[in-house]
């Protein structure tokens, strides 16, 4: 009995990892970069979500602000800082991800203090709990639950189904080809940027219910462990992504669940380098051989 | 019309009772379900000046590849001066004897022209961590030796007066001809060229020829190159295969080679005998 | 080749000698005179410290080109190592100070090693995200080891010995074994990892080696620049060496110029001085570290310095040679040690 709910708990963080590490797979998939602003992303759309509850916003309006939100500055982003390093060495294009990471961060400690906001969950979501078979279930899992695999459904179909995701998948193969086959590369990185922060912005929402307490420095550890949960999956891949996600979220919990809540991160951060020197392509990832 | 088994070895008489330098036997690559390179035999005498050549894609860089072993073969076996080099990697096939040029130009571009060559010199020149940081005896000693026997080699290609320039800024027939200098700084038995002769005009690849003979009998080894360019394979190749699709169609000297209708046909495709 | 004058090599080192005496001299004075006060002293010996922070990690960044996000975990290990020794009151009060220091670098390269090895067999952002979780570990495991390490409130009574020699003497030796080691075959094996790995394999070099030897010093330096840390603040604490220090670290290589000792040094001291020195500037100095990195990258990805190498004795040569001969070739010059 413990151990479902324990395990229906691994499953909600997990599904929210997964949401996240979702947009860090797509972004390395299309141009090798790694993201580490991403995690910030989620951070701001949790602000706009607050801001939005605070000023009487109906809860649905909050929440279209904040994915809304969340797709611009991403794109703005990627327009103004990952851009122009396009053909630039990898390291550069790392460093500028990092430095646009500290960006977020102090520019929302200046605004809004470092201190913790309490955020309103309950406007979104029901607090209570419901009985299933015996076993007590909060509304906030179900929902993450069912919320995330819907959105994870909905990409899925978007990557495989429709011309845009053709785009996607051509431009993370081989850009330069796709671009000779007519494709605009750059509408399509967008694109696969606006997606990735889309589903963060959702992320963001659920996450914030979950620990509802929003603060600058809330995105950096949830992305880096998200990213973890990516690699695990083996980054680039979009299926892979969803099982790390679920992966670290369980593993989180058991941890936790075991006493040892204070060597959580340790151990999500070990469970990267058993990955990265085992397996270092993830679970479904794909190697690159180099050309001689 | 000699025989155009693709299976018999093809050294020079005078190195015929040593050790062969390099022999190949059997190998194959697969990559996935692909298969690059099969049934590959080769024997080269150790001053033997061989070539390599092909349409594009028949798989001759992917060979080079193997012999350096930056490919593991899924087939067969290379023999280096005798020694198997089946469990090598990189690192210990160059210790072993052979060394190679790159078809695109792999130069320590940020690097001087001394530096790229003193890598070259890197392990002859064997002073460890603490002598360095220390200045001891032997880094001057080594040091010294090292600048000059880098000297020594550049002055085959008269490059000694550019030692101090980046190898980055240097024309690329310069490149071409740096590459082949630090792949002899590290003393091979066997030098394997990829297309050295790209981008040169006709006199510079008939100075390139003279340099290779040089180099050939100066120091002692054997020469194994690709190129596609037939004004010098057939002027300093002695012996000289010719791959297609992975496989060996023709194996002999560059008289033999020249009038054997399978090569003439991989070039020009059929009826090619009529142009 | 034309004439041009060069300085002969005792000659340099004597050069460089005096140019290092000068600095001490003039440290010194300022540091004791009591012409500065305690929050400028203060500032210098912090330059110090980050000094050869920077001038470590330009190492494994600047020098061998790859991208280690874990600087702070080496730093801290040698922090701690160094700390615990010096507290144990094992030996008197010089030689303490010594194997202290030795004692903070030989751990921090131990743990180089061990972590170089796993993680320099990945590439780029693979080996970037490695080391940042290692370094996180660390972290983690120095809070949870609170027996040893006094957790998360930290490690206190810590000796100060982190007086101006001592750290100036410090920055000295790093700067000039780093130096004398790019100097030799084996820095130019890793510059030349940096610039073509598979065709340094192709010339025979053992590149695993090379990789971890960078690695290492990197870290053992870092371990004695934390040491010194701990013996300036009197208390260590885990919080002072997460992520965000490491990052601190790389602006200022990258601002600095990957590649160049002089421009790791000057930012070092920029970087360090101003924001301690300019309280005002305080509240905004991340949000402007950020941009500064950002339009860097964009702009000049090479940092301010490039890969330039300060020698005051090329200087000299190229004045003379100028003077004596009115046109300079063409051509890049690098110079012998």
């Amino acid at each position: 009995m413990l151990f479902l709910s324990q395990l229906i708990n691994g499953l909600q963080l997990g599904s929210i990892y997964a949401l996240v590490a979702l947009g860090y797979s797509m972004v390395y998939g299309i141009i090798m970069l790694l993201n580490f602003a991403h995690g910030d992303i989620i951070m701001v759309g949790g602000y706009i979500a607050l801001f939005a509850l605070i000023a009487a916003f109906p809860p649905a309006i909050a929440i279209l602000l904040a994915v809304v939100g969340c797709v611009l500055l991403s794109v703005v982003i990627e327009k103004m800082a990952y851009k122009p390093l396009r053909s630039a060495p990898r390291i550069s294009l790392l460093i500028t991800s990092i430095g646009v990471s500290m960006l977020l961060q102090n520019l929302a400690q200046y605004f809004f203090s470092a201190n913790g906001r309490s955020f309103p969950s309950t406007l979104i979501l029901p607090s209570g709990s419901v009985s299933l078979g015996g076993l007590s279930v909060s509304y906030t899992a179900i929902v993450t639950i069912l919320v995330s695999v819907v959105s994870m459904l909905f990409l899925t179909f978007l990557v495989q189904k429709t011309k845009m995701g053709k785009a996607m998948r051509a431009v993370s193969e081989d850009m330069d080809a796709a671009q000779l086959m007519g494709i605009n590369v750059s509408n399509t990185i967008s694109f696969t940027f606006a997606v990735g922060a889309a589903l963060a912005g959702i992320g963001s929402i659920l996450y914030c219910c979950r620990y509802p307490l929003v603060s600058p420095t809330i995105g950096s550890l949830l992305g880096l462990k998200a990213f973890v949960a990516a690699v695990l999956g083996g980054i680039g891949s979009i299926p892979g992504a969803m099982i790390g996600g679920f992966a670290i979220g369980l593993a989180e919990v058991l941890v936790t669940a075991l006493g040892l809540s204070t060597w959580t991160d340790g151990v999500v951060f070990a469970i990267l380098i058993i990955v990265l020197v085992v397996r270092p392509t993830g679970i479904l990832g794909r190697s690159l051989i180099e050309k001689v | 019309m000699t025989t155009h088994n693709p299976q018999a070895p093809m050294v020079p008489p005078r190195d015929r009772d040593k050790t062969p330098v390099l022999e190949c036997k059997n190998l194959g690559i697969d990559f996935g379900g692909l298969t690059a390179v099969d049934a590959f035999n080769i024997t080269i005498g150790p001053t033997e000046i061989c070539g390599l050549i092909g349409p594009n894609g028949a798989g001759k860089t992917t060979i080079f590849n193997l012999l350096t072993k930056v490919y593991q073969p899924t087939r067969g076996a290379v023999y280096l001066n005798g020694r198997d080099t089946k469990n090598m990697n990189t690192i210990a096939a160059n210790k072993a004897g052979i060394a190679r040029t790159f078809q695109n130009i792999r130069l320590f571009k940020e690097l001087t022209v001394m530096e790229n060559v003193l890598v070259g010199l890197h392990n002859e020149m064997g002073y460890r961590f603490f002598p360095a940081v220390f200045r001891l005896p032997s880094y001057w000693r080594s040091e010294r030796i090292g600048k000059a026997r880098a000297l020594e080699l550049l002055s085959i290609f008269d490059m000694q007066d550019m030692a101090s320039y980046k190898a980055g800024a240097l024309p690329y027939g310069s490149q071409r001809r740096l590459e082949i200098v630090r792949a002899l700084a590290t003393n091979p038995s066997i030098l394997l060229l990829d297309e050295p002769a790209a981008g040169m005009n006709p006199s510079e690849t008939g100075e390139l020829m003279e340099n290779i003979r040089k180099i050939r009998d100066t120091f002692q080894i054997a020469i194994l190159l690709i190129e596609h360019d037939m004004q010098l394979v057939m002027g300093i190749c002695e012996g000289i295969a010719v791959l297609n699709y992975g496989r060996v169609i023709a194996k002999g000297t560059p008289e033999e080679i020249k009038s054997d209708p399978q090569v003439i046909e991989a070039y020009l495709g059929k009826g090619g005998q009529d142009a | 080749m034309k004439a041009r004058f060069q300085i002969s090599m005792p000659v340099r080192y004597c050069v460089n000698l005096i140019l290092m005496i000068a600095f001490l001299t003039a440290g010194s004075f300022l540091t004791q005179s009591g012409l500065l006060g305690r929050a400028q002293n203060s500032i210098i010996i912090q330059v110090g410290f980050y000094i050869i922070l920077a001038v470590s990690l330009n190492l494994v960044t600047g020098y061998l080109g790859q991208l280690p996000l874990g600087h702070a975990g080496f730093m801290a290990v040698g922090a701690y190592a160094g700390a615990i020794f010096w507290k144990s009151g094992l030996l008197p009060e010089t030689p303490s100070l010594i194997v202290g220091l030795f004692v903070a670098g030989l751990v921090a390269a131990a743990f180089g090693i061990l972590i170089g090895i796993p993680a320099l067999r990945l590439k780029g952002d693979y080996l970037a995200i490695i080391t940042l979780g290692f370094g996180e570990i660390i972290r983690v495991a120095i809070i949870n080891l609170s027996d040893i390490t006094g957790g998360t409130p930290g490690l206190k009574g810590i000796p100060k010995y982190s007086s101006f020699l001592v750290v100036y003497i410090c920055v000295l030796i790093a700067c000039v074994a780093i130096h004398m080691l790019m100097k030799s075959r084996h820095g130019r094996a890793i510059l030349a990892i940096r610039e073509n790995e598979i065709a340094v394999e192709s010339c025979g070099v053992n590149t695993t080696y090379y990789k971890v030897m960078a690695f290492a010093v990197s870290a053992f330096f870092a371990g004695v620049a934390g040491a010194l840390y701990g013996g300036n603040q009197g208390i260590l604490a885990p919080a002072s060496f997460d992520f965000m220090t490491s990052i601190n670290i790389l602006v200022i290589v990258v601002l600095g110029g990957m590649g160049s000792m002089i421009g790791s040094v000057i930012a070092a001291a920029i970087l360090t001085s101003l924001p301690l020195a300019l309280q005002a500037f305080n509240e905004y100095r991340l949000i402007i570290y950020a941009l500064l990195l950002i339009i860097v990258m964009v702009f000049k990805p090479s940092g301010l310095m490039g890969t330039y190498d300060f020698s005051l004795s090329r200087l000299i040569e190229k004045a003379v040679t100028r003077l004596k001969v009115p046109k300079e070739e063409g051509g890049v010059y690098h110079d012998d040690p």
